[in-house]
């Protein structure tokens, strides 16, 4: 085979596996989709029918019904609460870091090593303060849970963008009488807005996603969509449209969030490891 | 405060005189103080909790030091459950990176297209774990799902085998639904990492004759392996906590067959209400994860430096 014919055969053979990788990668995303407009009929047919014949909106209408909205409200109000204290928090403590060397080297990593600590491990203290404190689900307990959580990430992920905009900015303000938070606030912070942007997407999409402590400290009134969507499937056996409606409504925010912040993906996924 | 000498080079002199004084580390403290409050003190708890037997409906925590220890490592449930982490964690994890380093491969460099679609193969990551698994519930169905019927057409004849009920496919149908998540996780990683290559080493090593199997094993690999191994790290640790995709798609079961450690020790907390024994397996865990992370951190470090 000539250079040429070999350059020809990898062109096409990359468009092969790449259909392939989409076709397996997209399918669950579109079945579950599809799903939710099917009927029941349709959903609970043997063999699965593929595409909605009469597609319909009384999956969604049935889930708005049983409470969906609320678990919506809940789930955007605690994980916007959260990310913005992660954001507050977390881009002082990255520029503290970054710009002080507050702590040596140590300090970040022991704030990374943060990042893996296993919820199961905190899971039976929280438990016990959190019935003392009357805030089992409750908003509030979720939130600072999800700040907590959020933390390591956001420091990580701001230190990195603090570390690469120039200082002397920030010096010439100092000279000039500017306080240190001055110097943060006004003349850093501006500067690293899109990475603040990017953090605060992938602490939402955490917040958002999150299961495990959602599940075991919520019961009826601070109940998130993850939740929600469990005790979906534990009541209403096979009730598979509702599971398909309320896929969608927790899918859809975390794609249109995943687009804006693109550029940061594997920054963001890797907690600023690879840029 | 102590600096040391690297941190003192790193920073001009001019302005920063600030940084002798408390103000620095103002900066930190509200992380610090919520990062103790919230995860270090519980975790402290958590393990003298560990050496009580401690069941909800008690009111005392009588201290048996390390009865719960000594019981986790007989209670072949909890072995069991280690073993199934492990599989998650080795083959699950491994699976990842060599598919998702191959797609990088086949899919880096100049392409039509590209951008969108990539941004297409990276939507399983965003989507909520609950969401994961429950999709894949339906899809492995036995009557309602896709993949049965698929098969069916292959072979000719109506399909009907329930994945969910054996432990070893309801064991592969975990590992898939883990790697149909994670895969593009890796693929954008080591993606990003290939356009990074300076492709003139590559070249050199074209004029030097070398076959595509040599360039891949004595350059890239070598080249990629920082990258590598902070998508192992990152990876590995969760797949370690993995919880979500147990709960919504097996349950644990057939049986408790395909219970992972969190999913074990949820359910001595929830349905057994035994804190002080799920506590100690916790425990248990967390000393896993400590190891794998100073291992592989200090791994990552000499690589770098």
């Amino acid at each position: 085979m000539s250079l040429r014919t070999r350059k020809v055969v990898f062109r096409v053979l990359r468009y092969v596996v790449a259909v392939i990788a989409l076709v397996f990668f997209l399918f669950p995303i579109l079945w579950i989709t599809l799903t939710a407009f099917k009927t029941g009929d349709e959903f609970l047919h043997s063999p699965p029918v593929w595409i909605p014949q009469s597609p319909t909106l009384r999956s969604f209408a049935h889930v708005i019904e049983t409470g969906g909205l609320k678990t919506l409200k809940n789930s955007l109000i605690i994980s916007t609460s959260a990310t913005a204290l992660s954001l507050i928090v977390g881009s002082l403590a990255g520029y503290g870091l970054a710009r002080y060397k507050v702590g040596g080297d140590n300090l970040p990593f022991f704030v990374l090593s943060q990042r893996f600590m296993p919820p199961v491990a905190v899971i039976f203290p929280f438990l016990l303060v959190f019935k003392t404190l009357k805030w089992m689900d409750t908003h509030q307990a979720l939130i600072i849970i999800y700040l907590t959580f959020n933390l390591p990430y956001a420091v990580w992920m701001m230190r990195g963008f603090f570390m690469e905009i120039p200082v002397e900015i920030e010096e010439s303000a100092l000279v000039d009488g500017c306080s240190p938070f001055g110097a943060f606030w006004r003349v850093a912070l501006p500067l690293v807005t899109p990475g603040l942007v990017a953090t605060g997407v992938f602490c939402f999409i955490f917040s958002w996603s999150e299961f495990f402590f959602a599940v075991t400290l919520t019961r009826t009134t601070a109940t998130t969509l993850s939740v929600q969507l469990a005790n979906f499937f534990g009541k209403m056996m096979t009730m598979w449209g509702e599971v398909g409606a309320m896929s969608v409504m927790a899918m859809l925010p975390l794609f249109l969030m995943s687009f804006i912040v693109q550029r940061y993906l594997v920054r963001g996924l890797t907690l600023g490891a690879v840029k | 405060m102590e600096l040391s000498p690297k941190a003192e080079e790193a920073q001009p002199k001019i302005g920063w005189s600030e940084r002798r004084h408390i103000t620095p580390w103002l900066f930190v403290a509200p992380c610090i103080i919520i990062i103790l409050l919230v995860t270090i003190f519980p975790t402290i708890y958590s393990l003298g909790l560990s050496f009580t037997k401690w069941e909800i409906a008690l009111k005392e925590k009588p201290f048996i030091g390390l009865g719960n220890y000594i019981q986790l490592f007989q209670d072949s449930r909890f072995l069991h459950s280690i073993l199934t982490t492990a599989l998650l964690v080795v083959i699950g994890v491994g699976m990842e990176l060599a598919l998702g380093f191959s797609l990088a491969l086949m899919l880096t460099g100049e392409m039509k297209g590209k951008r969108i679609i990539v941004a297409a193969l990276l939507l399983p990551v965003m989507v909520m774990p609950v969401v994961v698994g429950y999709t894949w519930r339906l899809l492995w169905d036995a009557q309602y799902g896709p993949i049965n019927q698929i098969i069916g057409w292959i072979i000719g004849r109506p399909f009907t085998y329930t994945w969910l009920a054996k432990t070893s496919t309801a064991i592969f149908a975990i590992l898939v639904t883990e790697i149909w998540q994670w895969t593009p996780f890796m693929f954008l990683v080591f993606l990003s990492g290939l356009a990074t290559l300076d492709p003139e080493i590559f070249e050199a090593a074209d004029i030097d004759g070398a076959s595509g199997w040599d360039k891949f094993w004595s350059l890239t690999v070598p080249l990629m392996r920082p990258i590598i191994i902070v998508a192992l790290l990152i990876r590995g640790l969760d797949a370690l906590k993995f919880f979500d995709i147990i709960f919504t798609l097996s349950g644990g079961g057939p049986g408790n067959s395909t219970e992972t450690i969190s999913f074990y020790i949820y359910q001595t907390g929830y349905q057994f209400f035994r804190l002080g024994y799920g506590a100690a397996a916790s425990f248990v865990l967390l000393i896993a994860l400590v190891i794998i992370l100073t291992y592989l951190l200090k791994l990552f470090r000499a690589t770098v430096e």
